[in-house]
């Protein structure tokens, strides 16, 4: 792998330090208030090494992924950006993508992005101008050949850690490693996975990802959440795209009495964490915890990866680095 | 379209068709040159259309890659995919927008397995559509070049590089 960083966050120096990396997604709130994101900021940034700004997650208009980071790193965190081809073309995201790393943005996750009809507003139009390779690798081409798309070049060109989404658990499963393989051949540097709640498919997954050796070319983060109750499951799985639950978890959330299901999903996820983190080729885990957040932490905890790593500072914030000229603002 | 599901399924004879499709506008180029490629074109479009509806159900994007998607039209996919399958595909193979569909890169992974010529080019990373060429027809995009122009800055990938496949 490259030695030389390519992005100035901590989240790419915390895996090329061969430690396993936490991150957390944040649920952006639904409110002109900045002090919603620093709340929700607040709770995750001392257990983990990157936050998630979703960009419209579930096809349901949020406040925006670019405008969540910019409010983070002011605070000195560390986002991680995602971006959908849902909702803009290629001449919107190159924008976007110059403009988050000129606020401090040093990760990119690169979606396709779940459909309109996913979400509340399904008469919007839809635009998946780029998909999402395509649009790694034009990141990846911003990055590392300093130039738009078109062959504009940039005056400075964004130093970013990109990354990617892999979903092992639907079909077609044989095609799965493949789809990552292009993902990871196109510029991905790290890759985010949907839930995984099978892991014995997600093993198969990786033994072939193994075989492809892929592991060695990119960070695998595993990801990772609680389920409230068997009802959340069942809503999860048949209403939330692309989540893959078994039933025998599933079977065991409606075995245990109602007082206990929180602790029991919690249990369940910690588990997870700790059978995935026994696979090779798994870099760490990304915990998604849909409107329980005050979990997080202690998922994170009882799975036995705290304190996170100091690296600059604290847990979720960046390392600067790079004091590259006098009036460079930190916002820390 | 039961046709065209037919023929679907016998990606090796379509991938054949393709091949010899291919060898014939290659011949005929000379001859479409001097008609002038814009006036075969405006002739071309409808019929192909027509067919390619019909077996495909064909977008008309204009830069035609079946070959290198199972014969399956991936611009028929409701996010245009050109890369493979989302993350939503359901349980059954089913696509995520329209419940009651196959999902296309379900279908073009499978039918690829069954086609020994083209069938590789599924690992192809293609580049983004060239959204101008909408509606045109892609034999003739093909003999001018038309389809094979990326973005400037755009670095092409043939077939990835795995260690096994």
């Amino acid at each position: 792998m490259n030695s030389e960083f390519k992005s100035d966050g901590r989240l790419e120096r915390v895996l090329r330090s061969g430690r396993f990396a936490v991150t957390a997604e944040l649920n952006p709130p639904d409110s002109a208030d900045p002090e919603e994101v620093y709340q929700a900021a607040l709770v995750l940034s001392e257990v983990c090494d990157g936050i998630n700004a979703t960009d419209g997650s579930g096809a349901h208009c949020h406040m925006s992924s670019v405008a969540i980071c910019a409010l983070l790193t002011r605070a000195g965190y560390a986002p991680i950006f995602q971006v959908s081809c849902r909702d803009r073309n290629r001449i919107a995201i190159q924008g976007d993508v110059l403009g988050a790393a000129a606020m401090g943005v040093s990760n990119v996750l690169c979606l396709t992005g779940d459909d309109v009809t996913a979400g509340d507003q399904p008469q919007a139009k839809r635009v998946f101008d780029f998909d999402s390779i395509q649009l790694l690798r034009t990141i990846k081409i911003m990055r590392d050949k300093g130039m738009f798309l078109s062959g504009r070049k940039l005056t400075t060109p964004p130093r970013l850690f990109l990354g990617a989404a892999s979903n092992p658990f639907v079909p077609p499963y044989d095609w799965r490693p493949y789809r990552l393989a292009k993902k990871i051949e196109a510029g991905a540097d790290f890759i985010q996975s949907q839930y995984c709640f099978d892991v014995p498919r997600f093993r198969q997954f990786m033994q072939k990802v193994r075989d492809l050796g892929l592991h060695e070319q990119a960070f695998f983060l595993v990801g990772v959440g609680p389920l409230r109750s068997e009802k959340a499951a069942e809503f999860m799985r048949t209403k939330v795209p692309g989540v893959h639950i078994p039933d025998d978890i599933v079977e065991r959330l409606r075995k245990t009495p109602k007082e206990k299901k929180v602790e029991e999903g919690k249990r369940i996820c910690v588990e997870i964490i700790q059978q995935v983190r026994e696979i090779e080729g798994v870099s760490g885990v990304h915990v998604m915890a849909y409107r329980q957040e005050e979990l997080v932490a202690e998922i994170i905890s009882e799975a036995g990866l705290l304190p996170r790593p100091r690296i600059g500072g604290l847990s979720a914030q960046d390392s600067k680095v790079r004091p590259r000229r006098g009036n460079r603002v930190n916002g820390v | 379209m039961k046709f065209g599901q037919w023929l679907q399924n016998h990606p090796h004879f379509l991938e054949q068709t393709y091949g010899l499709t291919h060898r014939v506008f290659t011949m005929l180029d000379p001859l479409i040159a001097k008609l002038g490629y814009e006036r075969v074109d405006h002739w071309l479009r409808g019929p192909e259309e027509f067919a390619k509806r019909i077996v495909f159900d064909c977008r008309m994007c204009g830069q035609c890659i079946l070959h290198s998607t199972g014969m399956t039209c991936s611009m028929s996919c409701p996010k245009n995919l050109r890369n493979g399958p989302c993350g939503g595909v359901r349980a059954n193979g089913y696509c995520e927008v329209f419940p009651d569909k196959p999902c296309v890169w379900v279908q073009a992974y499978n039918r690829s397995l069954e086609m020994p010529l083209y069938g590789d080019e599924i690992l192809v990373i293609e580049p983004p559509v060239n959204r101008s060429l909408e509606g045109s027809s892609a034999w003739i995009n093909m003999l001018t070049g038309q389809d094979k122009v990326t973005p400037k800055a755009w670095e092409s990938i043939e077939i990835i590089p795995l260690a096994e496949k």
